[in-house]
């Protein structure tokens, strides 16, 4: 019987601990903490389930919400993708907890119980975007998680008000515009229900229609402000940089990809491959201004001096990889941008968390902090070393499998351009991670300058932020050797009709 | 020019919405003053909200609240047509606390902004931030 | 700059407005969007949900997840608004320069406050529980219910409002307003049936699924109420003393 409840759980149990936060645990933070861990761990218990249930059963599972049938009532829907994202979502949100119990309270001692509140909503709003298949809902999980957003991000060090500000006037331009192109794509066909809508928008009218164009330019476009796609990315660097530790690492790694992941289900489970790249044909320019993201967004990363911008900048250029990987538009280039998605929730998370972990010791965050980190914390910088090992992209991590397929994509269709910007980005990789590494490992120590072995000391960040980040590097390096079973079991079932 | 016109008179719920975006977008992006750009926004949202509720409208219908409804055991046959479309107005029933939401949030960094740098011109937080 | 973002806006614009020629005309009764979806619920809201008010069956029965996730939204805003501002006051703080403040009471605004405050909350309640029937419900209950106490507030103080509404209390009608509406749809999982389907309830209530269906909406419409009065007050609170908590307007 539980079993057949489990896709409501998964946003459920997040949303019902953040509430039981508010009213039970006012006074005790270790009650809060416990609480959020509780329910963190049972949606992320509730998300492997129903991937185990995919795969195991034929089609996805359809949950209806108050038993109303589909196009009345609203409807959960999770096939391989969703399932997929749902997974890494409350993984990482999962890690990120466990990893957030010193710096939250180091950072935002006042108010921790009203924090990880804002994280139980964020995080409900973040896998309810993924599970469901209403485009209004949608909405309304969007604006939850964008509000979250805005409390964690505002609570941040330095200019992170201004940064906020920016992000709300932007985020709410993007929503509007969001809001809007539903309201258009409504106004033809009557319906919210995505299963219905991509039935009725396959007609030869609807293609034909101008208005339903605009609906789908203005859906596509507040989902590039949400997720920072290159001419739309002024708000990300600053805000993601602002914020504390723990609010980056949750935020960083998901809102972008859970975006990512919208705009694959609007472009292929409402509309259809074959109205976006036959009817509309604006596949060349996109991917040119994907190539366009990956080399701004590296070349911006080359010229910061402060790790958590820098790293901000590597988010673009990767949102860059992922948005030209499917508006490829062939099965390589989407699968590639799939496993992207995985591989770069991981890959994010793990260098957020190696980067707050060196903030949290020495309480500076430009590249002059890793100064000698190799000997100072050398399980941080390990781990560290196999971030950037795979945001490069060497094998066996999984950062070479995305590229290796983003790449084979873009060769089949010929778009060489885009296989000039990825090659372009990890080479300025290359140069940001191998730069890092020096300073880190073999640049002396000034301020002693005669520093030797012996006088340094070991101050290894504690056992609790240790042990996420050592889980999200080894998965790095597990999902790298499972590209096959991952490529077979999952992505093979994603790629949709028409591609 | 009486098709243009007689577009402008048929559909000139839509014209007036999108006219309201246009100057919300406008206030939101150009104002140099914070606030001005919070009411930009709120212009904006509002102005979604009048085009989701015109399209709500049928001439010659009502609320859609049943009319002798309440208690009603025998089977009565409603007429579709008597009544405005239900759902855009929940839908905008949302999007109306949504806005609100993002209203007070917004005002609440504004008033922190304030807080820090002293003023809400755009141009006078950036110097000040460049010294 | 401001010339450039003319140009978009309008361009924004022209572009929207040309795609006007090919929607519906206003009033159209036989637009898609009046021939698809409503129609149905018109029909069936009464035979399904027992429930008049069109509005209030899908609000809370048909589209009820939306609803629920939306007093969610109320929720985040308020804790929000919070976190951001919320100053606790330190006993070695600093001085903070008093506002100018208005002299003295002003009498016939406080009694007049006294007298409509208490018609006022019978109204939001009468709101709340005649949503069914007639325009009203959760929302407009609650933001009424609220804006008695903000009423309070402006016609004496800050403080003496504070006093009969405290912090404490706000936050905990917050998320118990949000807690009941999901508590519903979590019953409704445990007997038996999907998440928010009100007819579960009648076994227990020992009433029809139909009247399951009119009862749960109204215990939803309550949760509703509770969460937007708590957080309704606790957005003019935070807002208007500048999350001093200390002197309002």
């Amino acid at each position: 019987m539980i079993s057949a409840q489990v896709p409501i759980l998964i946003e459920l149990l997040p949303l019902l601990s953040g509430l039981a936060i508010t009213v039970f645990a006012q006074k005790n933070k270790n009650l809060a903490f416990f609480l959020l861990l509780l329910g963190m761990t049972g949606s992320f218990s509730a998300a492997c389930t129903a991937l185990f249930q995919v795969l195991q059963g034929n089609g996805p599972i359809h949950y209806r919400l108050g038993d109303w049938a589909p196009p009345f009532g609203i409807e959960l829907v999770i096939d391989h993708l969703s399932a997929m994202v749902l997974c890494m979502v409350s993984g990482a949100s999962l890690l990120t907890l466990l990893y957030s119990k010193r710096t939250v309270e180091a950072e935002i001692p006042d108010r921790i119980h009203h924090y990880y509140t804002l994280y139980a909503l964020l995080v409900s709003g973040l896998l309810g975007m993924v599970a469901t298949g209403d485009i209004f809902n949608l909405y309304v999980l969007l604006e939850i998680s964008a509000l979250a957003s805005y409390a964690l991000l505002a609570r941040g060090r330095g200019l992170a008000y201004i940064a906020t500000f920016k992000y709300i006037i932007l985020g709410t331009i993007g929503a509007c515009f969001y809001l809007l192109g539903v309201g258009y794509i409504y106004i033809k066909t009557g319906t919210l229900n995505m299963a219905d809508l991509s039935v009725m928008l396959t007609t030869a009218e609807m293609h034909d229609s101008i208005s339903i164009k605009i609906g789908f330019i203005l859906i596509i476009l507040g989902i590039w402000v949400k997720m920072g796609f290159f001419p739309l990315h002024g708000w990300l660097p600053n805000a993601y940089s602002c914020a504390s530790t723990t609010t980056s690492c949750l935020i960083a790694p998901l809102m972008t990809k859970v975006a990512v992941y919208i705009m694959i289900r609007l472009m292929f489970s409402v509309f259809s491959a074959d109205y976006i790249f036959k009817t509309l044909q604006w596949q060349q320019e996109v991917v040119w201004m994907a190539c366009i993201a990956i080399v701004v967004g590296s070349l911006s990363a080359l010229a910061q001096r402060d790790l958590k911008r820098m790293l901000c900048y590597i988010v673009v250029a990767e949102i860059g990889y992922m948005v030209g990987g499917i508006w490829l538009a062939n099965s390589s280039g989407f699968s590639g941008a799939v496993y992207h998605i995985m591989s770069d929730i991981m890959m994010t998370l793990c260098l957020f968390m190696a980067v707050g972990a060196v903030i949290y010791k020495t309480g500076d965050s430009s590249l002059e902090a890793m100064r000698g980190v190799f000997r100072k914390m050398p399980v941080t910088a390990a781990v560290f070393l196999v971030c950037g090992l795979s945001i490069i992209g060497i094998p066996p991590t999984c950062g070479f499998f995305s590229k290796w397929y983003l790449i084979s994509g873009a060769i089949e269709t010929g778009q060489w351009h885009f296989v000039a910007a990825l090659l372009f980005s990890s080479l300025i990789n290359v140069i940001l991670f191998f730069r890092i590494i020096e300073i880190g490992y073999f640049s002396k120590f000034d301020e002693h300058g005669h520093a030797t072995h012996q006088d340094i000391v070991v101050n290894e960040a504690p056992a609790s932020m240790l042990a996420p980040m050592i889980v999200s590097a080894a998965s790095l390096i597990l999902i790298g050797l499972y590209t096959d079973v991952i490529l077979r079991n999952i992505i093979q079932w994603t790629i949709p009709a028409g591609l | 020019m009486d098709n243009f016109i007689h577009n402008i008179i048929s559909s000139y719920n839509y014209w007036a919405a999108l006219i309201l975006i246009m100057i919300g977008m406008y206030g939101m992006i150009a104002k140099n003053n914070l606030l001005k750009k919070v009411i930009g926004m709120s212009i904006f949202q509002s102005a979604i909200i009048l085009f989701y509720i015109s399209i709500s409208y049928k001439t010659n219908a009502a609320i859609p609240i049943i009319i002798h409804g309440h208690g009603a055991t025998e089977h009565v046959a409603i007429d579709p047509t008597l009544y405005v479309n239900p759902l855009p107005h929940v839908l905008m029933l949302t999007a109306i606390v949504v806005g609100v939401a993002t209203l007070g949030v917004a005002l609440a960094v504004l008033q922190k902004i304030h807080r820090v740098h002293g003023t809400i011109e755009e141009d006078e937080i950036m110097e000040s931030i460049k010294e | 700059m401001k010339l450039l973002t003319l140009l978009l806006s309008l361009l924004v614009g022209a572009f929207l407005i040309w795609s006007v020629q090919d929607l519906p005309d206003w009033g159209d009764p036989q637009s898609p969007a009046s021939t698809y979806l409503s129609p149905h619920y018109i029909e069936k809201a009464v035979e399904e949900t027992s429930v008049p008010n069109i509005i209030t069956a899908v609000l809370a029965d048909y589209r009820g997840f939306d609803t629920m996730y939306e007093t969610v939204v109320i929720f985040c805003a308020g804790l929000t608004v919070l976190i951001i501002l919320r100053r606790t006051p330190r006993k070695d703080k600093k001085v903070i320069k008093p506002r100018p403040q208005r002299e003295g009471a002003d009498i016939i605004l406080q009694n007049t406050a006294r007298l409509l405050i208490p018609p006022m909350q019978i109204f939001a309640l009468y709101v709340i529980a005649h949503g069914h029937h007639s325009p009203g419900g959760g929302f407009q209950g609650g933001v009424i219910l609220g804006a008695s106490f903000i009423l309070l507030a402006l016609a004496y103080d800050l403080k003496s409002a504070l006093q009969r509404f405290k912090e404490k209390t706000m936050l905990f009608y917050s998320a118990l307003g949000v807690l009941i509406y999901a508590g519903i749809g979590v019953g409704c999982l445990l007997l038996g049936k999907n998440f928010l389907a009100y007819a579960a309830w009648s076994k227990l209530l020992g009433i029809t699924e139909l009247a399951a269906h009119s009862h749960g909406m109204l215990g939803v419409e309550i949760g509703v109420a509770f969460t937007v009065m708590a957080i309704m007050f606790s957005l003019y609170t935070d807002l208007a003393s500048g999350g001093d908590m200390d002197e309002g307007l």
